[in-house]
């Protein structure tokens, strides 16, 4: 270990997650490797050690030969100061190696408050921001995850973008870096060829022009590359990979358990959820294979516990019958299996009820919305009559904790539908005081609201966000209509939600501004610790530019957006059509109901698979 | 089957591994070899496993131990190789025996504390710090478990000692008391910081190296 390093280990918090070493941690010979791929999470390492699309891409990427793929996390505020104050580069957790040294630095971006972190973690490491400021092949800066459907913040700094799916792209893309490096070709050959990869988007390909008001004019290709970029996916989830043999943390993360993943893809259709539309369709792994991978996966790391996961985990065609097969593996080996993303329904009550041991947490569930016309509006396909049934079978069932998300500001939302969420808060409780078994225990109702951010790729990405005030306004309405001792409500800060909806469906131009940010001190924004709005609004008033032109307005049907060269599939007709369907409060049936025409199926061949 | 006492090594990258991370560390290397730890019969039940001495985050040590009880029969022998395929990097089981001896009868603890000066280690330093450990007290502050801050004397703790220097490094071979009270051997570094400023270490490094039973024998 770097004896500078060894120094200043013991004054931070949780040195652990700083030294790698874990078990099944990937090590190769470096003199025999061709090409090192630091993979980078701009988060900490508890959040990105729990991220499955994470130990996905890092199995993938270490399962080809010649290729060393390590984990590089933001360091927490004390880990950063001390690196700065010793001169320490940021390094790679496998080899302690500096990121600068690597041939390719590749991030994995789930959210928009992420992005200060990249910056962070690029100057850290000694790289030059700016994409154009590098010249040569290495260290190549790419990015992928669902925040890379709109690319165009970090377009200034990335020098491509991996949209969709990563399992197949990421391996096309490092052969095809394998080989420039070996020719010895120039990063703007290599760049031009990576982007007839499909699903690969390069920024600097594409020219970007305004009009006066300062939306887009045109999006024009430069030096013949695609006139749109199209998402990859995984057409086989029985072939594709899963981290069986992954990583075990020595130390605790987020998510300190086996993740199994059921399938890709929702079949419900939210009108608000970007990942609802962005990863359709849907694509199931079959109950044996699932079955095989989860027992696998708990015997080589040893975890006690288990999640099956997917956008919707109620809606696997074969839930009952993998669950009663992992019952009796999960009796005799003491491991707990849990499963979140429940819907409401008797169905799932039941399974939960079979599955649960010990202690009873909390029931979770999200109606996001206080009344039916509004839940219609935006497809939450959630009955108050379906969530009671539940509550009932649960509150006898003896447990009494439950917890009600919703989103305030969604589109036509009035305060009736504000003023519904309490009345559905005490209606809850009232169900409680009819089926509860032991009412000596009381019962904890709590009720969240986040603000509403659109995002591209849904329905609403046409729509302003509430103004803070208005947000502000209907918070403190709610606050008030709700009176019973046992409810209790917590709303989400706006700040933070402000800025998702700048950053979501912002242009290239917002680079500026996520720089000066950078240079005022933004760092590990994802953390309300950190997260300071007012260095964003200085950098905003610097650029000139308006926050709420990202945020608040309402977009035109015929608007070209900042992320019209990449498509997922589902067309702009079909979002447009979902969008008056929701002023209409009119559902959309589930995918497996009826094929509502999205446009996704092309990439299997015109059909779904209905699972 | 009888009380299980396994020896190991923890150095390298995971001196940084804390107590309870440790704690669940092994009950994953446990089942890892498929081994099924005994659990405790409560409502909520958890394996019974403990370490005799917990390790301060940051100190290596060639002579952990911790006690764990199985259900069925085990065979012992090779025991420490199977589960070293499964530990993070720098823990290394050694052996393994039925725990005879209560680790109450474990008495005191034979430690190395390097001391590390950038600029070697002058004539000067290395006579400063022997008269300091040669006082009959040597009091300084600690944190008590009530996070307030409390005078003890280490001198008593303290049963035997010697001096080395090998270049950077002042070193500082001891055996002190292991438990009730038993001396943190940082704190001996943390002595010549509080009561010699002039000869404050650039760093220090602490390493556990044998258990000690009341004869002075290897406690098993």
């Amino acid at each position: 270990m770097d004896k500078r390093l060894e120094r200043i280990l013991p004054r931070v918090q949780k040195p652990a997650r700083y030294v790698g070493g874990e078990y099944n941690e990937v090590r190769k010979d470096k003199s025999s490797v061709e090409l090192r791929v630091a993979f980078c999470f701009p988060d900490t390492y508890e959040i990105g050690m729990s991220n499955l699309g994470f130990r996905i891409l890092y199995g993938i990427m270490n399962d080809m030969p010649g290729v060393w793929c390590e984990r590089v996390f933001a360091p927490w505020g004390d880990m950063e100061a001390e690196l700065r104050s010793a001169g320490i580069p940021l390094f790679a957790l496998e080899s302690g190696d500096p990121v600068g040294e690597f041939d390719v630095v590749a991030f994995s971006v789930g959210y928009e408050m992420a992005y200060p972190a990249i910056l962070n973690m690029l100057d850290l490491s000694g790289i030059p921001l700016h994409a154009g400021e590098r010249d040569s092949l290495a260290p190549l800066v790419i990015a992928g995850g669902t925040a890379m459907y709109n690319a165009e913040p970090l377009a200034d700094f990335i020098d491509l973008a991996l949209i969709g799916e990563g399992e197949d792209e990421v391996p096309e893309l490092l052969e095809l870096y394998r080989r420039a490096k070996r020719e010895g070709w120039s990063k703007k050959r290599f760049l031009r060829a990576a982007a007839d990869i499909q699903g690969v988007y390069v920024p600097s390909l594409y020219d970007v022009s305004y009009h006066d008001d300062g939306t887009i004019r045109s999006i024009t290709p430069l030096d013949g590359a695609p006139e749109k970029v199209y998402k990859r996916v995984v057409h086989d989830m029985d072939k594709s990979y899963f981290p069986s043999k992954t990583i075990v943390p020595s130390t605790e993360v987020v998510h300190d358990r086996v993740t199994l993943e059921l399938f890709r893809g929702c079949i419900r259709g939210c009108r608000f959820c970007q990942a609802g539309y962005v990863y359709r369709p849907v694509r199931c792994r079959s109950r044996e294979q699932a079955f095989q991978y989860g027992v696998e996966a708990c015997k080589d790391s040893g975890y006690q516990e288990m999640t099956l996961s997917s956008l919707s985990t109620s809606d696997y065609p074969g839930l009952v019958g993998l669950c009663d097969d992992l019952e009796q593996f999960c009796r005799e080996s003491h491991v707990n299996l849990s499963l979140p993303s429940l819907r409401a329904d008797n169905f799932s009550m039941d399974l939960m009820q079979r599955l649960q041991r010990g202690r009873k947490a909390g029931l979770t569930f999200a109606p996001e919305a206080g009344t039916q016309r509004l839940r219609d509006a935006i497809n939450k396909n959630l009955t108050e009559e379906d969530l009671h049934q539940s509550l009932r079978t649960a509150f006898s069932g003896g447990w009494n904790a439950v917890k009600l998300y919703f989103m305030l500001g969604l589109p036509t939302e009035t305060d009736e539908d504000v003023l519904a969420i309490a009345e559905m808060a005490n209606h809850v409780l009232h169900t409680w005081r009819e089926s509860a078994t032991n009412k000596n225990r009381g019962v904890r109702i709590t009720v969240s609201t986040s603000w509403f951010v659109p995002k591209p790729f849904t329905a609403f990405q046409w729509e302003g966000q509430i103004t803070r005030e208005e947000y502000e306004r209907r918070v403190k309405l709610l606050r008030g209509a709700i009176t019973a001792k046992a409810v209790t409500y917590n709303w989400h800060d706006g700040d933070t939600s402000f800025l998702e909806a700048v950053l979501a469906r912002g242009d290239r131009r917002l680079g500026k501004v996520l720089e000066l940010a950078f240079r005022k001190g933004a760092h590990l924004d994802a953390w309300s610790e950190y997260f300071d709005l007012s260095r964003w609004e200085e950098a905003f008033a610097e650029c000139g530019l308006d926050p709420a032109f990202y945020a608040n307005r309402v977009r035109d049907k015929e608007e070209i957006m900042p992320w019209s060269v990449i498509s997922c599939y589902v067309s702009d007709k079909y979002l447009w059509h979902q969008r008056e369907l929701a002023y209409q409060s009119v559902p959309t049936p589930d995918c497996r109901t009826q094929c509502s025409g999205c446009g996704a199926n092309v990439v299997e061949g015109g059909e779904c698979s209905r699972g | 089957m009888a009380k299980l006492r396994l020896q190991f090594c923890k150095e390298g990258r995971a001196v940084y591994i804390s107590h309870l991370d440790l704690l669940r560390t092994f009950q994953r290397v446990f089942l890892r070899e498929g081994l099924v730890l005994r659990h405790s019969q409560g409502f909520h039940p958890h394996p019974l496993l403990s370490f005799a001495l917990p390790l301060p985050v940051g100190q290596a040590s060639d002579c952990e131990l911790l006690d764990f009880e199985t259900d069925g029969q085990l065979k012992l022998a090779g025991l420490p190789e199977k589960l070293n395929r499964y530990m993070p990097e720098g823990i290394v089981a050694v052996d393994c025996w039925e725990a005879a001896k209560p680790v109450r009868e474990l008495d005191a603890l034979r430690c190395r504390v390097e001391l590390l000066y950038d600029g070697g280690v002058t004539a000067d330093t290395a006579k400063a710090v022997e008269e300091l450990f040669a006082r009959d007290t040597i009091v300084i502050q600690k944190r008590t478990k009530h996070k307030a801050m409390a005078d003890v004397d280490i001198r008593p703790l303290i049963r035997e000692l010697s001096f080395s220097a090998d270049g950077e490094a002042l070193i500082l071979d001891a055996v002190v008391a292991a438990q009730n009270p038993g001396l943190n051997p940082a704190l001996m570094a943390a002595a010549v910081e509080t009561c010699l400023p002039a000869y404050r270490p650039d760093f220090v490094r602490v390493r556990r190296l044998m258990l000690l039973d009341r004869e002075g024998a290897s406690f098993r």
